[in-house]
């Protein structure tokens, strides 16, 4: 294990079928427990970038390196399993499969990681522990997830992105479907458990303010170059 | 795991998801009832005569002589002389023989002259006998037996009197000899049921006074003069022969298409009713394959269903993505998901048609003499449901590769 949890190294990647309309990442990393926000207005890139780290996505050239992996050698389907295991993602809302139980829907991403299952031991305990430490309500995991408030789903969005520790968390403006209140209460929530586990965290979002917060905060527009060609 | 979720995802969509099963279930219950009423129909049409080793009749096509002589359908193009018939009712392989003559009518119905002999030889759905339900087999010269379907329709009862038709369609009537009922026979669902019996006697009797196919003017012998003539048949139409060893079959058919006197033909009814399904048994092959294409309709609907839930399920995907799932998951996920429809809607159908069966087989077998057996399922029938499950997974594949592109080029973003 290297002290790096994610390193991109002169990234680049053009969107197919738009001739011209190409993404630059020169230089990215994100020490082992940092918490980077990165600040972005909506189409500078953010969600490209995303997908480029965790590899659903590739780069025309460049490396991304996972927790000492350059998935950018990697196949599509050892891309998927990478993600499985080392990458807990959020999302900005609807982050949970509505026809699932909360427990189906924190255990999900066990399913297509062996070896995170095998490091979280006894699963259902350890979502039940989660849920708890993210202050929702005991008996919550039998509950059908469309039952829960939408600051309830995100908290269970975060069980999800936890469980069986994987070093890198990705969260994609996970408090804009919050009020102020609750933004609050959920960065209090995630980053007790980001700090408890040594978790990096990579948060996405276009509200400065939530910047104190983190170690670091980066601009979208200083770390990549978007090229539009003229139409 | 992926399995419950599946299912509690169909579960979310219970109500397209319940249409779509509903639809493949009643296509495989008329597919498997279609089936069964084709497979029920050969066997009832194969039980219409059973115990009778050879039928006997002058020479024609064997399928002919099975129409008319079985089926009452057609006509015989000549006789049998009763000199003929005495001579093979002598041999020594013949265990017995029932003489059969056809000709006249009443009403709709085909009047058969015959001997006791016929109810206690005449056997169908695998050797059961006739019975009357009413009155009794007749004794007297001038008594009749009718069948269920012929007292039904003309209203008849014990003793009403029946006047006979010369021909068939005909408007010559044999008034002089009316006839008393003296026995109404239970349904067979054979053609026995479309039936006039009386004795070959009668069939003599009422002939008396004609030569030639018309009545001779002015002649008309009174009943009881009649009664006391010498009614020896001098011809038969055709003659149900029992051998008395299954072994003798083969050599007394040779004797008698052989016989010098008089061109005959003897035929195998089973051999001769298989000739006759495979003419028939054409228009049962089409039913089937309309059945089939029903199948397939609702299977294409079921794809239409998944096709057009794909946009809605998008967010679904990008989930399953982002949690690590190959867009192989996906495509399989689809397909399972059918496969999971296409089961349930066919083992549901074959409930259905369980359900159908046990409410109509009486209904089927009175209206129609067609016995409909409730068994287990046949592995005919266990295979059509896997087979459906194949054709759903198949099927299926269409949108769950459109799924699989889409989750490949979505990845875990989804713009909505």
């Amino acid at each position: 294990m290297t002290d790096t949890t994610l390193e991109i190294t002169n990234v680049a990647y053009r969107w197919p079928g738009r001739a011209g309309f190409s993404l630059t990442v020169p230089h990215l990393s994100i020490a082992k427990g940092e918490s980077v926000l990165l600040l972005g207005e909506s189409g500078s890139g953010k969600s490209t970038f995303l997908s480029l780290i965790c590899g659903t996505i590739l780069p025309d050239r460049g490396r991304v390196d996972v927790a000492g992996t350059d998935i950018t050698t990697l196949s599509g389907g050892q891309r998927d399993k990478l993600r499985a295991e080392q990458i807990g993602v959020i999302f900005q809302q609807f982050n949970l499969l509505p026809f699932g139980s909360v427990m189906d829907n924190i255990l999900l991403p066990l399913r297509f990681a062996p070896a995170r299952r095998e490091r979280t031991g006894d699963a259902t305990a350890a979502a039940s522990q989660l849920c708890a430490a993210l202050g929702l309500p005991t008996g919550v995991t039998r509950a059908k997830s469309t039952a829960l408030s939408v600051g309830q789903q995100q908290r269970v969005a975060v069980a999800r992105a936890l469980i069986g520790q994987p070093p890198l968390i990705i969260a994609d403006e996970p408090t804009s479907a919050l009020d102020a209140n609750s933004q609050a209460a959920f960065l209090d929530l995630l980053f007790a458990q980001t700090t408890t586990h040594n978790t990096s965290l990579l948060m996405v979002s276009h509200d400065p303010r939530l910047g104190e917060r983190f170690d670091r905060v980066i601009r979208m527009e200083d770390i990549a170059q978007i090229e539009r060609a003229a139409a | 795991m992926i399995l419950r979720l599946a299912i509690a995802s169909l579960f979310a969509r219970a109500l397209t998801v319940g249409m779509t099963i509903l639809a493949i279930a009643l296509s495989v219950a008329l597919f498997l009832g279609v089936e069964k009423v084709r497979t029920g129909a050969k066997a009832s049409f194969a039980d219409t005569i059973s115990g009778t080793d050879l039928i006997v009749g002058a020479r024609a096509g064997s399928v002919q002589l099975l129409l008319y002589s079985v089926f009452r359908i057609g006509n015989a193009t000549n006789n049998v002389t009763w000199e003929s018939y005495q001579d093979i009712a002598a041999r020594p392989d013949v265990e017995w023989i029932v003489p059969i003559s056809l000709g006249d009518s009443h009403r709709q119905f085909r009047v058969m002259g015959t001997t006791q002999a016929f109810f206690e030889h005449y056997k169908y759905r695998q050797g059961r006998s006739l019975a009357v339900s009413d009155g009794a087999i007749m004794d007297d010269l001038f008594d009749t037996v009718i069948s269920a379907d012929v007292a039904a329709t003309l209203g008849y009862k014990i003793d009403d009197p029946i006047i006979v038709a010369h021909g068939l369609a005909s408007f010559t009537e044999h008034k002089d000899q009316p006839f008393r009922v003296s026995g109404i026979l239970k349904k067979t669902g054979t053609p026995v049921d479309r039936t006039v019996i009386i004795s070959m006697e009668a069939i003599e009797a009422i002939h008396v006074d004609w030569q030639t196919g018309a009545q001779v003017p002015g002649q008309a012998t009174p009943a009881d003069v009649i009664r006391g003539m010498e009614l020896t048949p001098k011809a038969i139409t055709a003659a149900l022969v029992g051998v008395e060893s299954p072994l003798q079959t083969f050599a007394l058919q040779r004797a008698i298409n052989q016989y010098a006197e008089e061109p005959l033909l003897a035929i195998l009814p089973g051999v001769a009713l298989q000739e006759l399904w495979g003419i028939v048994g054409i228009a049962e092959t089409a039913l089937l394959a309309v059945s089939a294409m029903v199948v397939v309709t609702a299977l294409i609907g079921m794809m239409a269903t998944i096709f057009s839930s794909l946009n809605e399920r998008r967010r679904e995907m990008a989930i399953f993505r982002a949690m690590g799932a190959r867009p192989f998951t996906i495509l399989s996920m689809l397909v399972l998901e059918a496969m999971v429809m296409a089961a349930i809607g066919a083992v549901f159908g074959l409930v259905l048609l369980y359900i159908g069966l046990f409410i109509g087989q009486p209904i089927l077998d009175s209206a129609f003499g067609l016995w409909l057996p409730i068994d287990t399922p046949s592995i005919r029938e266990v295979w059509v449901i896997v087979g459906v499950i194949c054709a759903g997974a198949i099927v299926s594949l269409v949108p769950a590769l459109r799924a699989y592109r889409m989750s490949v080029a979505d990845g875990m973003m989804v713009k909505t």
